[in-house]
């Protein structure tokens, strides 16, 4: 086996930094290689704001992990310039069944709305998921961005100052120190600073473990999501089956609380679970196997003065709903603007509250999510289990309990409702891009509009009038003008002006919608700019 | 406020009672409970307001 998580992509290699006697100061510095520290700083890169990224590995994720990505991460994925690959190589699917018991109950199509660039989700080994990125890096630096990842480079203490924060680094030749403006953790679910400045992870930690299996099989299930609720090869439990490209399928199967771990990932132990469910004929290969207790929580809040902290460091959710990897994306899409604008003086440092207060909010609803689904799954009463196994039954005749079904509400994306940044909401205009929504994309005769928004501040404009650009507080938003007959399809009217027939938006630099009104007025969107950045 | 009904509504109620009872007939305890619960999910969902549900709930709890 040769896998390429177990290829050395970053291999360690000594930096000029190691030999200086006083620690130098970067502006950035990122600590972990993950999916959530790659995109913070291929984002910041991106933008021309240096930054370091410290992982004590030197490969991608071990084992696939993530499996399933959201239309929202692969849109922040494209703009970051990795996301075309992901969706190259990723297994596309809008369909699943749920089984009860012995019995297929019913088969769903998640019907893909038309006119949007990215699918509604791919499935990708996160491994693949991160070579992505990490070549996207590479390229990067090819290109002359400031960017740079350091493997084998373990933090093992961190100084918090208020102008700094300070890093004792170890690495194969021994340890050194550096020195941020600012650090981002993005440092993974067992987060070592969060535990090094002493934070709090509160929350619940569910009672239960999965056995997580990827299989390399060659076989002709479909490419659709497969659930099953007490299955006959898992009896009083739960199972999933989900395929991944290069004909690696995903099980996860349900243990229960009180397990031997270490016996239950034996080979001896994981093949004849598999062959009850897959069959005593099917053929397969292990590739990867773990166990997982899974906890829903999250930090109190994600910014500790020049630390912010991203991804599983942050809040953790159960896999139901593929929400880890997907929120943590949408909290670097968060942040790297907003501390652009900080470390460029262009807004002051508490505009990365805002980063802490929108992304908690992100957090929790993912949490109440992944909790709900926890417990249709795994009832906690015996009432709770007789009226889950009632919407079961009924699902499989009547239509109306299927919405009822809860094997996971797979990831969607946050709106910001009630932020402080968010301005007013004058337009009448459909809920779904209300302000706080990130834009929905739409093709248009001359491409598609997600890719138009880039990531500067827009002011989008829909057959009405604006000047081309206005510069306010330091920030200059430039217009893009479109026409409803720049999309013959009607998409663009119905997802940016349903009843009114103009409209005009203020966009952020991460695609939300920060303000909208039917016309132009220069002290309205004055002032919306300066909301935007927290100057008002 | 209230949106629910909790007044006199079903025509014929004993006849509505008896045919709810005899639905129980020859079921054992569990059948019975699993018959309540997708019956309560049936006529839930023929509510469909989320206020009325809402209502419900509060209006069925015991009074101490
Ligand atoms: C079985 C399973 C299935 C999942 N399925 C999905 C899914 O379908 N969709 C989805 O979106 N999410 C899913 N997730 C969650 C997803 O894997 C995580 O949310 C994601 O990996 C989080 O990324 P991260 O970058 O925050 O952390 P990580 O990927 O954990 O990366 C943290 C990095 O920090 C490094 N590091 C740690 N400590 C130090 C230190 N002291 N010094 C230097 N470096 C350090 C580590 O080496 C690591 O590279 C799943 C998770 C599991 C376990």
């Amino acid at each position: 086996m040769n896998k390429i998580f177990e290829v050395p992509m970053y291999p360690y290699a000594r930096h000029p930094d190691q030999d200086e006697v006083t620690p130098v100061r970067r502006p950035v510095v990122i600590i972990g290689a993950g999916p959530i520290g790659l995109g913070a700083a291929i984002d910041l890169a991106q933008q021309d704001i240096p930054v370091v990224i410290l992982d004590d590995n030197d490969k991608v994720s071990f084992g696939s992990r993530a499996i399933c990505f959201a239309k929202r991460p692969l849109e922040i994925l494209d703009r970051l310039g990795c996301g075309a690959p992901m969706v190259d190589k990723g297994e596309l699917w809008n369909k699943g069944r749920v089984f009860f018991g012995e019995k297929n109950v019913y088969t769903f199509d998640l019907l893909e709305e038309e006119g949007h660039k990215n699918p509604a989700f791919i499935n990708l080994q996160q491994y693949y998921f991160e070579e992505y990125m990490v070549d996207r890096v590479f390229a990067l630096q090819a290109e002359g961005k400031p960017i740079e990842i350091r493997g084998k480079n373990r933090v093992d203490a961190i100084g918090a100052h208020d102008t700094h924060v300070t890093l004792e680094i170890d690495t194969p030749d021994g340890p050194y120190n550096l020195e941020a403006d600012w650090l981002i953790a993005a440092d993974g679910a067992n987060s070592p600073t969060r535990r090094m400045l002493g934070l709090d992870f509160d929350g619940r930690v569910f009672e239960d473990n999965f056995l997580i299996a990827d299989v390399i099989m060659k076989a002709d299930f479909p490419t659709e999501r497969w659930f099953w609720f007490d299955p006959p090869f898992n009896k009083g439990q739960s199972a999933l089956l989900h395929k991944q490209p290069d004909d690696v399928w995903r099980i996860d199967l349900q243990l229960g609380w009180d397990i031997d771990k270490e016996e239950e990932k034996k080979p001896e132990n994981v093949i004849p679970r598999l062959k009850a469910m897959l069959g005593d004929d099917a053929e397969f290969e292990l590739e990867w196997v773990s166990i997982y207790t899974f906890q829903c929580r999250r930090m109190d809040r994600f910014r500790y003065g020049r630390t912010l902290f991203a991804g599983d460091a942050a809040h953790q959710v159960s896999p139901f709903g593929a929400r880890g990897a997907n929120s943590g994306l949408q909290d670097t899409d968060n942040l790297a603007w907003k501390l652009k604008l900080v470390i460029d003086g262009t807004a002051d440092a508490s505009l990365l509250d805002t980063y802490s207060d929108e992304r908690v909010y992100g957090a929790d609803e993912n949490i109440l999510n992944s909790t709900r689904s926890t417990d249709f799954i795994t009832p906690k009463s015996e009432m709770s289990r007789i009226l889950r196994d009632a919407v079961l039954d009924l699902s499989e005749q009547h239509e109306f309990a299927r919405p009822l079904v809860n094997s996971g509400r797979l990831s969607v994306p946050c709106t910001y409702d009630g932020s402080s940044l968010n301005g007013p909401d004058e337009l009448g205009g459909p809920e779904r891009t209300r302000v706080g929504s990130p834009c929905v994309d739409v093709k248009l005769k001359t491409g598609y509009l997600l890719d138009m928004l880039g990531d500067k501040f827009t002011i989008l404009t829909i057959d009405t009038d604006a000047p081309d650009t206005l510069t306010e507080a330091g920030i200059t938003a430039t217009r893009l003008a479109l026409s409803t007959s720049d999309d013959p399809t009607g998409a663009l009217h119905e997802r940016y002006l349903d009843e009114a027939s103009n409209g005009i938006y203020l966009i952020r630099p991460d695609q939300h919608v920060a303000a909208r009104w039917d016309t132009y007025n220069e002290t309205a969107m004055r002032a919306a700019i300066r909301t935007a950045i927290g100057k008002e | 406020m209230t949106h629910i009904t909790l007044t006199p509504n079903i025509e014929h109620a004993d006849d509505f009672y008896a045919d709810l009872l005899a639905a129980h007939d020859g079921l054992t305890k569990p059948q019975s409970d699993a018959y309540n619960a997708r019956l309560l999910l049936v006529l839930a969902n023929h509510i469909g307001d989320p206020e009325v549900l809402k209502a419900a709930l509060e209006a069925a709890k015991a009074r101490t």
